[in-house]
């Protein structure tokens, strides 16, 4: 029996073939990482082709997770583990793997023609490319056969459970029990499959135990998390769960109206089974209806919601300018990928931030509120609910493919703790007018049709004042113009909180990180790097884009300089400029993939003032 | 003691005009078709908080602001889809929705074939008069080819489309025409598409006299109108031109025959409405070939959307509340959790 090695932080990464079963490997192994508490971030990296030609390196699909004894904020920069389940796997993933770090080979796979599907001209195992790391050669294909042999399945199908020997070495590596995923195993699939898969995961934890083929195995005690009842969540799972809690707590029935996209599908899927919690799912014949639908689901009292991505959020402009217009409630999630056009559907990036600012004709002011981690997901649907149904207005929530598809702990909230904010529809026809506001949100009066006394018509042509009637008149415009854009600056907005070095306008500090959306964990984890390295840097993290938080100048102001990562050419940056005049700099990455702390922690070094540079 | 149940006054067609100027041009069609279409709300004293005008852009989508009830006047094209929201949410209601050749047709032609597939419980009024109105005299999807408008001043090189055919094509399960001037047939289909449940179209051929002035007029001019329209009733043989003329199919070709000398109206097509063969040989039959059907072309009862969302929605609430009382907290706790502390 090997020692045990006990290590505070793992980052290690399955990659195969989109058939070779990465994901569930990996979420598999994320579950049982999860019960052993502790704390994770996961990213799942899959092509945009279901089923690309297999052993090429538009197939590679790659599930990565980092766990640690401490609070994670990021799946990890670069593994210290890969399995590569083939050649194309290896060469779209060795670039990644720590220099020194432990690379299990699936060897079958390893043939002429291997290489050849993947471009590449010398075997790998072979040649020396390889000698800077710890290369493990298993003959997954051939033990998996004779661990399932007798069941009577062809050779097809005993390829298909490879990946549970794979994720059996994993769990005898780091020490971890296989009850969890035989449980799943036996939930999931029927015989021979049941047993097949069972016997394989079993095979590849005694083969790893057997042959000593690895130095040492790891302990990764337990992360001191908060007390508490904990479950493993995905960013589209968090955010769905909740848009219910949102408009339970709203008092109105839920209306998705969706067009299928990724990688905004899965909230769809997932509202769709939620029909007992009063919520109702549409998918409609294109991106437009979908969020017509939900208007009209808005005007007939529930609270309208539609979700797509960024190619989705350039064919809804209009209509999100008529929700402007009409000043109905509604929540539009933009679950941000790559772009222009169909850009890269499967990967992450935050470009569409100005879209959803601007992305309008007309003076046409939306409420843009962005999630900062997958469990942020949860928190900001309802808030986006609650501004949505507050000041009557449209809503546009922005997470991405990072948060979407990547998964971390989660506390499970107690709902009741959580405040009600229970809509007033209006019925009392006395003096009511369609457009009279509250004298504090601006809200006009939600009305349910079918409420006597209180019919009127709304539409996407300028209203006159209070009356809501169709009105040319230049002054009434201006007028209706500024009361929609005062109407999204009264939305409540916590001010910007401040981690790490203090700064004032009078006494300035020497370097600011200001981030938004998904980017929050790789910034905060770079400047704690960083300060525990000596260097004076602080970080701010906005959640609201529009209205932005009241401080933010002054919080800009107080240090010398500012920079603003993030996975786009620079559009938080200059909207900063515009609003703050100050000449923040923008640190930007447009590769479909997240920033590296490593990326941030160079960014800060860059940047400091000799005075401010840490002894690093 | 007794008491006597409160009657409430019968609503007049009055009650149904809204207290905006009508912005139509003087002489325009839609004028008749809002008024029969009051009319038809007071006949059936459709209560004013339970009715929703729902329109999209172009002229006859004035429609909703004059209208004394709720109303929704929405963007080019986008009418069908707010609609089926707003009806999905609260089926109560009664939906009307107004559009044009243009709006329905062209930059809504998706939205429209959708909702008619789905068979959304509405009223779908498409006015029909060949031309872009609002936007000033440009042609439509219905234009005739070959016509000179500001856009194709050598003659529009597109093939008009055949809006009925098209509506059959979805499987729409009401289709229906009538035409502005014919006050009393439209009010008759309007009554009929308020009747049926589910997606009722009903085309009306509507003159705009500013652009297309006479654009039906070969059809629905007191002249002709006998000899180039077929009004049709369910159960009753297609006899048109004062009952000199008769429909009669030959083979599978509708033909024209004249009754006398040995030829009766027995020996007509007998008009069926639920029969969707017939409907498709009669969405096609058009002038100059044919005279053109009036009235119920085609009707069939089948399931709504709005029903069938909302029937999934009380079977598995029901089915969640046989198996214990519906959690929220259980839906956000989830099946897989672990305890730390």
């Amino acid at each position: 029996m090997k020692p045990l090695q006990t290590l505070d932080d793992v980052v290690i990464r399955f990659a195969g073939d989109s058939g070779d079963g990465m994901q569930v490997t990996g979420s598999q192994f994320t579950n049982t990482t999860a019960h052993a508490g502790n704390d994770l971030s996961t990213f799942p990296d899959f092509p945009a082709e279901i089923r690309a030609p297999a052993g090429t390196l538009a197939g590679v699909s790659g599930f990565q997770i980092r766990f640690s004894s401490h609070d994670v904020f990021t799946p990890g920069d670069a593994p210290e583990v890969l399995f590569a389940m083939n050649p194309a796997a290896l060469k779209a993933n060795i670039a990644d793997l720590k220099k020194g770090g432990l690379l299990v080979v699936n060897q079958e796979k390893f043939q002429p023609r291997d290489f050849e599907k993947a471009g590449i001209t010398s075997n790998p195992l072979e040649d020396g490319s390889l000698d800077e790391y710890r290369l493990v050669k298993v003959d997954m294909a051939r033990m998996t056969k004779e661990a399932i042999e007798g069941l009577g399945m062809g050779t097809k199908e005993v390829d298909r459970t490879k990946n549970f020997f794979a994720l059996g070495m994993a769990y005898w590596m780091y020490n971890r029990d296989l009850a969890g995923t035989e449980a799943w195993i036996t939930t999931k699939f029927k015989e021979p499959f049941r047993e097949a898969n069972t016997r394989a995961l079993r095979a590849g934890h005694a083969y790893a135990e057997t042959v000593e083929l690895f130095e040492s195995r790891y302990d990764v005690p337990k992360a001191d998390l908060p007390p508490g009842q904990y479950r493993n969540i995905l960013g589209n799972q968090a955010l769905s769960i909740g848009l219910v809690v949102g408009a339970q707590k709203a008092g109105v029935p839920l209306f998705l109206g969706s067009y299928p996209i990724t990688p905004a599908s899965d909230i769809l899927h997932q509202l769709a089974g939620y029909k007992q919690y009063g919520v109702t799912t549409f998918q409609a014949e294109d991106e437009i209806a979908a969020i017509g639908s939900a208007i009209g689901a808005s005007f007939g009292g529930a609270m309208g919601i539609c979700t797509t991505s960024g190619p989705g959020m350039a064919l809804k402009g209009e209509a999100i300018g008529l929700a402007v217009m009409t000043e109905l409630p509604l929540v539009i999630v933009n679950v941000q990928r790559g772009g222009p056009s169909t850009g890269l559907p499967t990967k992450t990036e935050q470009s569409d931030l100005m879209q959803a600012m601007y992305g309008r004709n007309g003076e046409a002011p939306v409420a843009v509120i962005a999630a900062s981690s997958p469990t942020d997901c949860f928190d900001v649907a309802i808030e986006a609910i609650r501004a949505a149904t507050t000041h009557m207005c449209p809503v546009i929530l922005l997470t991405d493919g990072y948060l979407a598809n990547g998964s971390e702990p989660w506390r499970v909230p107690d709902v009741s703790a959580i405040p009600a904010f229970p809509v007033q529809f209006r019925t009392d026809p006395d003096g009511y007018k369609a457009y009279l506001r509250d004298a504090g949100t601006l809200a006009r009066p939600w009305v349910k049709p079918g409420t006597p006394g209180l019919e009127h018509r709304i539409g996407g042509i300028e209203k006159a004042e209070h009356t809501g009637n169709v009105n040319y008149e230049p002054l009434n415009h201006e007028k209706m113009i500024h009361l929609r854009a005062e109407k999204i600056a009264r939305i409540a907005v916590p001010d910007l909180v401040v981690e790490g070095d203090t700064g004032t306008e009078a006494d300035p500090g020497e370097l600011l990180l200001v981030g938004w959306g998904s980017t929050a964990g790789a910034i905060r984890s770079g400047v704690e790097m960083a300060r525990s390295r000596g260097y004076k840097v602080a970080f701010t993290h906005m959640r609201w884009m529009n209205p932005m938080a009241k401080n933010t100048a002054s919080v800009l102001r107080s240090y010398k300089k500012v920079l603003v990562p993030e996975m786009n050419m620079g559009q938080l940056a200059h909207m900063l400029r515009a609003e703050t005049l100050v000449d923040c700099v923008p640190v930007t990455k447009v590769q479909g993939q997240a920033f590296k702390v490593s990326e941030i922690f160079a960014a800060i070094v860059k940047h400091s003032s000799p005075s401010s540079k840490g002894n690093a | 003691m007794t008491t006597e149940p409160v009657q409430k006054p019968l609503l007049t067609k009055k009650d149904y005009m809204s207290d905006q100027i009508i912005r139509w041009c003087p002489g325009c069609g839609d004028y008749a078709i809002l008024a029969q279409a009051q009319t038809v709300f007071a006949e059936l004293q459709i209560p004013r908080e339970n009715l929703v005008v729902v329109s999209g852009i172009g002229c006859s989508s004035r429609f909703p602001y004059y209208v004394s009830s709720y109303g929704f006047h929405t963007i080019h094209g986008r009418a069908p889809t707010v609609a089926t929201g707003l009806k999905t949410v609260n089926p109560e209601l009664s939906v009307w929705l107004v559009t044009g050749d243009g709006d329905a047709l062209s930059i809504g032609g998706n939205h429209t074939a959708h909702v008619l597939r789905r068979n959304v419980d509405l009223q779908i009024l498409l006015i029909n008069n060949r031309i872009y109105g609002l936007t000033k005299g440009q042609y439509s999807p219905t234009s005739e080819h070959g016509k000179k408008t500001k856009s194709t001043p050598l003659g529009s090189v597109d093939h008009p489309m055949m809006p009925l055919a098209f509506a059959l094509g979805c499987d729409a399960s009401f289709v229906a025409r009538s035409v502005d001037i014919f006050t009393k047939d439209q009010r008759d289909v309007l009554r009929a598409a308020y009747e049926h449940r589910g997606a009722a179209f009903v085309e009306i051929y509507q003159n705009c006299n500013i652009f297309n002035d006479g654009a039906w007029d070969q059809l629905v001019d007191k002249t002709v109108r006998d000899e180039r329209c077929l009004f049709l009733t369910h159960g009753k043989p297609m006899v048109y031109a004062g009952g000199k003329k008769g429909i009669r199919l030959q083979g599978l070709r509708p033909t024209i025959i004249e009754l006398g000398d040995g030829l009766t109206a027995d020996d007509c097509l007998v008009h069926d409405e639920t029969d969707p063969y017939l409907a498709a040989i009669l969405a096609r039959m058009d002038y100059p070939e044919f005279p053109v059907p009036m009235g119920v072309i085609h009707r069939k009862e089948r399931p709504t959307f709005d029903a069938e969302m909302n029937e999934q929605l009380v079977e598995a609430k029901a089915a969640a509340e046989a198996k214990g009382p519906i959690d929220l907290q259980a839906l956000v706790t989830g099946r897989e959790t672990w305890t730390v502390g």
